[in-house]
């Protein structure tokens, strides 16, 4: 494997990479909050579908993405609407989120356009298109960084720096703001921030409802950035993979970054080589796959550190009378 | 078309003949959807052209999981439908059992072989096809590299891939071949996001055309190699109006005459049980040219395609069919 093989890997990594980390940052409000939430995957569906159907009818992306996180909004207040305020069981909710996305999606999809539930192909404006960095040009001639910078770093979509950017801004919120303070506490203890006089159930709304907007995002990527229309269960799993990513991460922003990164990465890899030669033993593409999932429990088994979650986590806070 | 005529012409004197038709003839959609742009969809316009031009009714269904397979069958063998087309070869084995539960109806299955006696198997020689368009991406080439995106990895879509490298060698013997498979279930026919990084990650290798036999995922292989101006190949259906300018051509597959055929013959109770195998001889496979292509053809490809053509049809050129040795010469996977 040669350096320019390496880069290409990385650049196909951080395209990869970034429907993840949206999710997963979305999964860390929400779980840090005390809200389990197995509906990412239903979340990315409808976002998806709901950007990529308004680009193509008005034609500009930006009203697309709009639509998208607002669609995700929305199934993110059902959430909260169950788990929070009628105190359901959380998993039951998301499921319950993922289902009603994957036939939501496809009906609308066929009413509205016709073409077996699918969305029209999106072109020009219509599309995110990919942005250079300022010096990426002049920088290339760099020997070792100046390609890493030209080819992997420069050269994507404006919401891939989105998603980066979001990962400080996500440590600052949750560990140097008062509301993240709070929220946090809302996921360990919410009795003591009852105590305090501060409303468990409007920061854990808030919460759900950050989650929903950052999953429009990784919908929005996803249809508009990554792909040029919405298909049927486009999110292919990558909910999933997000909620696994956040357990790796132990439910930490920049851990999430570095996780989601790694499972990015492995989906590269396994893309550009069908099985990997390690010399003594060769690796098929589908265990680099897999990879991810047995990770994640390995983490969860206890053999390399421990994940523990929020300790109010999946529970509905009950006021004492 | 040129064989269509003869056909009609029989159809239409038997039509005289034994007066209405049987019974309306069914279609089932497979997995990959009917809007795949592709193989799917190329039986619905065939069974679209058909309902057109003889005003007749035909019923659809389409699967929307592996789990409906059979009771779909079923249901529309129950409510009357003769003959029933099944799209694909993952209907085999279901069809298999079936099929002798319904010894009045006939059943018609693509690109797969059910030996039952009222099973009629029709076969493409993607191979043959998959050689031309070999011949013509390795022509465009000026990398030395093109490359291939299958949908699922299944030995239908490893006779594309080795026909394919076979015609890419068959110019150019040192041309290398990148051939990447989505994945290992039916998923794989539906995952264009996929098929657009794959596609990239031959682009970052050299690759600067590429052929994609993955149905529905084939629209985000096209839509990648559109987005980073390198040239495509489409397959099944003629794809070259999806993205003009970068669409080198496509490898038609007539899934949609031998639909609207077998809906011709089976109303008028003509059909044959038994294996058909249409090729490059009576037009069931060949590259698609038109308006929307005929500028990056040049004389050279069409003069090497036709040379080729003529070459397979008098068995001067032997393809290798990766279906009867389960192996490729020309390409490793």
């Amino acid at each position: 494997m040669s350096y320019l093989d390496l880069i290409q890997i990385l650049d196909s990594t951080i395209r990869l990479a970034t429907p993840l980390l949206f999710a997963c940052l979305a999964g860390l409000f929400s779980e840090r909050a005390g809200v389990f939430d197995i509906g990412l995957e239903g979340k990315i569906l409808i976002s998806a579908f709901f950007s990529a159907a308004i680009a193509a009818l008005t034609g500009s992306v930006w009203l697309g993405l709009l639509a998208g996180i607002a669609a995700s909004v929305v199934f993110s207040a059902i959430h909260g609407l169950a788990s929070i305020t009628f105190r359901g069981d959380q998993l039951i909710s998301g499921v319950a989120i993922n289902f009603l996305a994957a036939g939501m999606t496809v009906l609308i999809a066929q009413d509205w356009f016709a073409q077996g539930g699918r969305t029209p192909a999106l072109s020009g404006e219509a599309r995110f298109a990919s942005i250079d960095l300022p010096f990426a040009e002049a920088l290339s001639g760099i020997p070792l960084l100046g390609p890493l910078y030209a080819e992997a770093i420069s050269g994507h979509t404006i919401l891939v720096y989105a998603g980066l950017l979001t990962v400080p801004l996500t440590w600052y919120v949750l560990f140097r703001t008062r509301f993240g303070l709070r929220l946090r506490a809302v996921g360990e203890n919410p009795g003591a921030v009852d105590t305090a006089g501060v409303s468990v159930v409007r920061l854990r709304y808030a919460a759900v409802l950050i989650c929903g907007v950052l999953c429009g995002f990784a919908g929005s990527y996803l249809a508009t950035g990554l792909a040029a229309s919405f298909t049927q269960n486009m999110s292919a799993g990558r909910g999933y993979i997000a909620l696994a990513a956040l357990i790796f991460a132990k439910w930490r922003p920049w851990y999430a970054l570095g996780a989601c990164l790694l499972f990015g990465l492995l989906q590269a890899v396994s893309n550009r080589y069908s099985s990997l030669d390690l010399g003594i033993v060769e690796i098929p593409n589908a265990f680099v796959l897999a990879l991810p999932y047995i990770l994640t429990v390995v983490i969860l088994a206890g053999f390399v550190g421990r994940a523990v979650p929020p300790r109010a986590g999946g529970t509905p806070y009950v006021k004492e009378r | 078309m040129t064989i269509m005529r003869p056909l009609l012409g029989a159809a239409a004197a038997t039509a005289l003949a034994t007066g209405a038709a049987l019974a309306d003839p069914g279609l089932i959609i497979d997995l990959g959807g009917k809007f795949d742009r592709s193989f799917n969809e190329s039986a619905y316009n065939g069974a679209q052209r058909w309902a057109e031009e003889t005003g007749g009714d035909y019923m659809e269904t389409e699967l929307s999981s592996e789990a409906q397979r059979e009771q779909n069958m079923r249901r529309m063998a129950d409510r009357g439908a003769d003959p029933i087309v099944t799209m694909g070869f993952a209907n085999a084995s279901t069809l298999e059992q079936i099929a002798s539960d319904y010894p009045d109806t006939t059943f018609v299955i693509i690109d797969a072989v059910v030996e039952q006696p009222n099973v009629q198997s029709i076969m493409f020689d993607e191979h043959t096809g998959s050689y031309l368009v070999g011949i013509m991406a390795a022509m465009a080439s000026e990398t030395g590299t093109v490359s291939f995106v299958g949908g699922m990895d299944v030995p239908l879509i490893r006779r594309f891939a080795c026909g394919y490298a076979e015609g890419a060698k068959s110019v150019n013997p040192d041309i290398e071949v990148i051939a990447n498979m989505t994945g290992t279930t039916p998923a794989a026919w539906n995952d264009p996001v996929k098929g657009g990084e794959l596609t990239r990650s031959q682009i970052s290798q050299g690759s600067d055309v590429v052929y994609a036999a993955a149905g529905g995922t084939g629209v985000g292989v096209l839509q990648a190699a559109a987005d980073e101006e390198i040239l495509a190949i489409g397959v099944d259906s003629n794809q070259n109006y999806m993205h003009p300018g970068t669409m080198l051509t496509s490898m038609v597959k007539r899934v949609d005459n031998a639909v609207y055929d077998t809906f011709v013959a089976g109303t008028e109770g003509t059909i044959e049980p038994g294996l058909q195998t249409k090729g490059l001889a009576d037009e069931g496979v060949g590259v698609a040219i038109d308006e929307h292509n005929e500028d990056l053809v040049t004389k050279e490809m069409m003069a090497a395609v036709e040379e080729a053509r003529e070459g397979i049809i008098a068995g001067d050129i032997e393809v290798h069919d990766y279906y009867e040795d389960d192996s490729c010469p020309a390409l490793s996977f």
